[in-house]
């Protein structure tokens, strides 16, 4: 089984050379860390920025730097500041190559729910729903089970949705998993994680065709 | 050169009044206009309709205007952080409108630019489309959402001239230069307000055309919100 950032690791093996990429709040964030240091990949935050950087050194903070968390961060030689309106346009006009967003259900069609749960204090969707409606390319990072133990992969979202039929590739600390018109297919198990231990975690309709391998971290 | 030079935030907000409908630039705390915010605490106005991405911090950023109840409805993409806010939202004081942030961008935009509304992807088949206007084009599905309709703009810049030109620094740009000239009145603040001819006009993000009022802010604090640093090592 894989912990956060072993997700995270996984699903850095997702980005390639040439890629913009947008990194959600969470698991998400910690792909940077992973992306192999031999190609080319530029991180743009919804704020208003292409070309993150890591965080500062302490000391050199500086207020109007930040990432979408509202993070003090750096930019990288290259990078760019724009707009919010001209960020969403990177993002809906299909500009970004990459979504890699954090979830807390997903259903076998592809619906994402990300953003409300009923009866709880909402904070609101953020980028969230611009980023689903429009990204060719969305990958989910999250846990296979919330912390009740109940699946987060499911035949229907019950919460409030984020985007419908939008998610293509699910990485959870259980399996690597693609959305296709008759379900989630299985494409690989996390290191020491049994097809049945899937099978158990997964409410919706899983899709087991032939051996299936074992991740390559 | 036409002038927008006023003499100072008093002036600036000359015309407000309650019940009005304002944009307030910024990301989180950061490109705020922390002076014409702390005008409005002072000056006390009600029933205020606000349009801002984010609703501050119980202490900074619009969350000064929530402390004094000025706020009647809020149109935000994420208003976490905020405990005054919630207490707010929760007792049916304060309406809360959330709405996409790429669409919260382009409603502003389109009031600049003159579009009535703009159809799209965001939203779509989930309660933020719900009674609103849907159409299909090559196979894809669109929500309308139309253009705001606001009584001022509160933008802040880093630099700007007497001209009304202004010139953003980092992400501290977000949606002030989407909100010039979405409203009636546009009253920008900036952090320096430099002589005219100054600025390059090559460099300039936004025209001053766009702005009606501009005026050098007494002082910022530019709180930062997530302080986050590595070590040296």
């Amino acid at each position: 089984m894989l912990d956060k950032n072993g997700i995270a690791k996984r699903i850095a093996k997702e980005v390639q050379d040439g890629y913009y990429v947008n990194l959600g709040i969470g698991i998400p964030t910690l792909v940077a860390n992973y992306v192999r240091d031999d190609i080319e990949v530029e991180f743009q935050s919804e704020n208003g920025v292409l070309g993150m950087g890591p965080f500062p050194f302490e000391g050199d903070e500086d207020a109007d730097i930040i990432n979408a968390g509202k993070q003090t961060i750096t930019t990288l030689p290259g990078a760019s500041f724009f707009d919010s309106a001209t960020s969403f346009s990177m993002i809906r006009g299909q500009h970004v190559d990459l979504t890699i967003l954090g979830a807390m259900e997903v259903a076998e069609n592809g619906d994402i729910a990300n953003w409300k749960i009923p009866g709880k204090m909402v904070k609101g969707m953020g980028g969230a729903m611009d980023l689903v409606a429009s990204a060719e390319n969305i990958i989910v990072a999250m846990m296979h089970t919330n912390r009740a133990g109940a699946s987060k992969l499911l035949k229907r979202c019950s919460l409030p949705l984020t985007g419908v039929g939008c998610v293509k590739k699910i990485v959870t600390n259980l399996a690597v998993l693609e959305v296709t018109a008759n379900g989630f297919k299985l494409l690989e198990r996390a290191p020491g994680v049994s097809v049945d231990d899937i099978k158990n975690a997964t409410e919706g309709t899983l899709i087991i065709e032939g051996d299936i391998p074992e991740m390559n971290l | 050169m036409i002038s927008k030079k006023v003499a100072n935030v008093q002036e600036a907000l000359k015309g407000v009044a309650d019940n009005m409908t304002f944009m307030f630039g910024g990301f989180g705390l950061s490109g705020i206009p922390e002076n014409s915010i702390a005008e409005l605490v002072r000056l006390g106005v009600k029933g205020l309709k606000c349009i801002s991405n984010n609703a501050g911090v119980d202490d900074f950023g619009l969350g000064l205007l929530l402390q004094g109840k000025q706020i009647d409805k809020m149109t935000s993409s994420y208003v976490g952080e905020n405990d005054e806010f919630e207490r707010q939202m929760l007792s049916g004081e304060l309406e809360v409108e959330l709405i996409p942030q790429g669409t919260l961008a382009e409603r502003c935009r389109a009031a600049q630019a003159g579009f009535p509304a703009v159809y799209t992807p965001a939203g779509y088949g989930t309660e933020v489309a719900e009674g609103k206007e849907t159409r299909e084009f090559d196979g894809k599905m669109y929500v309308l959402e139309y253009a705001f309709k606001a009584d001022f703009a509160f933008v802040k810049a880093w630099k700007g001239d007497e001209a009304g030109n202004l010139v953003f620094k980092g992400t501290a740009r977000n949606f002030n230069p989407n909100m010039c000239g979405a409203a009636k009145i546009t009253v920008a603040e900036v952090e320096e307000l430099v002589p005219v001819g100054t600025l390059d006009p090559n460099q300039i993000h936004i025209p001053g055309i766009f702005v009606k009022r501009i005026f050098q802010g007494e002082r910022y604090e530019k709180r930062i919100e997530q302080r986050t640093v590595r070590q040296r090592d």
